[in-house]
């Protein structure tokens, strides 16, 4: 039996820990030990998608309870080793973080079921299976961790899986993305890497909620300095502009399902990380960096538009969606006020699920044409109407009309901008909405209503259920947004006010 | 690298940094050391042996596929902190028993820098001996 060290209640913590709290780490290390697994049998490949499916399904549940619970109990923690925190790592897991780890572990189930359809046996072969589930494992990670460098573990964790998982195919395309991905998303987490040293050098402390609690009693520190890289590195990962040129570049290439997951969940983390850090550490340099903050906001969604406005590839189409709704849930971070980061938090949600299933729609009309060019598409509604009422709906959530999902976080987010007195964000956020509504109309228009000009060639891979679900949650999130709404409104009071966040570190001690 | 001496003293040579290894990761339990740089040397035996013979052989000798020894690293580890769950205490607690037979304490805190021992070894002498290959088929 275990033999517990002797040292005093002054380092350890000495209550017990229930059995019901390894629900905090559950998301993040229960894939990272099926991942671990699957690549050990990589050889077995009728194995990797049952595995993966199965586990990205228990560690949904796992996130569902999660969330059950931080929303009736409040922020809940879980300190690795025993080690009194700041010394131990605290997972620390508050509404934001649950809400952001049930989408992603949803998103990943969705693309691990679409994937285990189509993904090619010399991609399981190298571990595709494997680097999914250990993405989401890292995704999660840094969606739970309570600090700061710890949560720079997480994000390579997941960047190393995700190389993978672009790469895997190996086609010349890919490389070629993969590479500038690669080389782009080092960059931005090594500017990560040296603001946490200097934070740590400043603070001495890495815990997230030791450092809010720290940072106000510092004076004469080049905290600005710290914030705008951090603004950088973070912005960097999320695809702003103007460092966003890795997302175009790659985000076509690879598998669709891998397309879908990323282009739904990994720029997520992004900006996630830049609500968490900015908003509950530096929440004065913010004020500060908010004009900053607003403009890159701005030429990011206006970018993202006319980016869609100009492509004739489908895919490269979504990719600058994607982009758009970066700068959208950045304008929620530039407004700062709760209702603005509310819309901002909603946005995300809605984003995680209406571009991946963009995504899965263009790997649908690309294997019933053969094509996923503007200029070869036409005829499918004649040929598969139900498709071309997905397409509707997810055109409709996508360019933020009712009754799709995207209305809403856009109707919270010019409310709060008008208040806020930033008329001009507002017009950003209006005008790039209509620019996306014209190129989504236009993409709609000719994929399915152009009469066809060649034979349609209808291939038929088995109906697109993961699709359909995602279009469902879409329109669901459009027809009864109040619980989303009441949960990004606490997300954001929570992170307004970091005092129950730190508490629930600290404790009375605190 | 053909040459009589080398092929000579590389197998002396990989046994020898394969030793020294597991010297320093067990070393690194109370002094300077651990499974990482015992890793490496690891890593580095097998490049040695395979510069010595080419990748083949290596492949042959190390028996499993170093990517699968990585794998089966980061699983130990892994289930090395779940120690926790059984004796109400978090994720990587540090649990150890006194063994009398042994002479030392086993803890879960060896069994994880193990892990991270197959990790480092199984992934580095993988992307050596791939970049080793690659050099075979010029």
């Amino acid at each position: 039996m275990a033999v517990l060290p002797n040292a005093g209640a002054d380092a350890l913590l000495m209550t017990p820990t229930p059995l019901a709290d390894w629900l905090v780490v559950a998301p993040a290390v229960l894939p990272l030990l099926v991942g671990a697994f699957l690549i050990i049998v990589r050889k077995r490949l009728h194995w990797q998608a049952p595995v993966a499916i199965t586990t990205l399904a228990l560690v949904s549940l796992a996130s569902i309870a999660l969330l059950a619970r931080v929303w009736s109990e409040g922020t809940l923690v879980m300190t690795m080793g025993r080690w009194l925190p700041p010394f131990g790592i605290s997972f620390t897991v508050d509404l934001l973080g649950a809400l952001f780890a049930v989408a992603n572990s949803l998103i990943a189930l969705g693309c691990a079921i679409s994937a285990s359809r189509r993904v090619i046996r010399s991609s399981r072969r190298y571990g595709y299976f494997a680097f999914l589930v250990l993405t989401a494992a890292g995704v999660n990670g840094t969606f739970t961790t309570g600090d700061i460098f710890n949560m720079y573990v997480w994000f390579e964790v997941f960047l190393i899986s995700s190389f993978g998982l672009l790469v895997v195919g190996s086609t010349r395309a890919q490389l070629d993305g993969t590479m500038k991905y690669g080389v782009l998303n080092l960059i931005g987490t090594t500017l990560f890497l040296i603001a946490t040293g200097l934070l740590y050098g400043i603070v001495g402390t890495l815990n997230m909620a030791d450092i809010m609690r720290k940072l106000p009693l510092i004076e004469a520190a080049p905290l600005m300095t710290l914030a705008t890289l951090y603004l950088l590195a973070f912005g960097m990962k999320a695809a702003a502009f103007p460092v966003h040129a890795w997302l175009p570049a790659s985000y076509h290439t690879p598998e669709n399902a891998t397309s879908a997951y990323f282009g739904g969940v990994l720029t997520k983390v992004g900006v996630y990380a830049l609500f968490r850090v900015l908003v509950m550490m530096f929440p004065v340099q913010l004020l500060e960096l908010q004009t900053v903050v607003a403009w890159v906001a701005g030429s990011t969604m206006m970018l993202g538009a006319l980016g869609a406005l100009a492509q004739n590839d489908l895919r490269r189409m979504v990719g600058f969606q994607v982009i758009l709704g970066v700068g959208v849930m950045m304008a929620g971070l530039a407004i700062g006020s709760a209702p603005g980061l509310a819309g901002g938090i909603f946005y995300a949600l809605h984003s995680m699920v209406a571009i991946s299933a963009a995504y899965l729609l263009v790997g649908v009309i690309e294997r019933r044409s053969g094509s996923a060019s503007l200029n070869a598409l036409g005829g499918l509604w004649k040929d598969v109407p139900l498709l071309g009422a997905i397409a509707f709906v997810l055109v409709l959530s996508l360019g933020g009309l009712p009754p799709g999902s995207g209305l809403w976080p856009k109707v919270m987010l010019v409310q709060a901008a008008l208040e806020a007195g930033r008329g001009w964000l507002t017009a950003a956020v209006l005008v790039s909405s209509l620019l996306s509504v014209i190129a989504l109309g236009r993409f709609f228009l000719l994929t399915f209503w152009r009469p066809s000009s060649t034979e349609s060639r209808s291939k038929h891979d088995g109906t697109p259920r993961v699709l359909g679900v995602l279009t469902v949650v879409a329109i669901v999130m459009g027809l009864y947004p109040e619980p989303f709404v009441a949960a990004a409104v606490r997300a954001s009071d929570g992170l307004l006010d970091p005092a129950a966040y730190i508490n629930a570190v600290f404790g009375e001690q605190g | 690298m053909k040459t009589l001496i080398f092929r000579t003293v590389a197998p002396y040579l990989t046994a020898l940094m394969l030793l020294f290894s597991v010297f320093i990761l067990l070393r690194g339990h109370n002094e300077p050391g651990g499974g990482f740089i015992g890793g490496l040397i690891a890593a580095s035996a097998f490049a040695i042996y395979g510069i010595a013979f080419g990748v083949p052989a290596t492949r042959r000798a190390m028996w499993f596929h170093p990517i699968a020894i990585a794998g089966t690293g980061l699983l130990i580890a892994a289930l090395s902190g779940l120690t926790g769950l059984f004796s109400g205490t978090p994720l990587l607690t540090g649990v150890w028993t006194k063994s009398p037979i042994i002479g030392f304490d086993i803890s879960n805190v060896i069994i994880f820098d193990i892990g991270v021992y197959l990790v480092v070894a199984g992934a580095v002498s993988s992307i050596a001996l791939a970049l080793e290959s690659t050099e075979d088929n010029h």
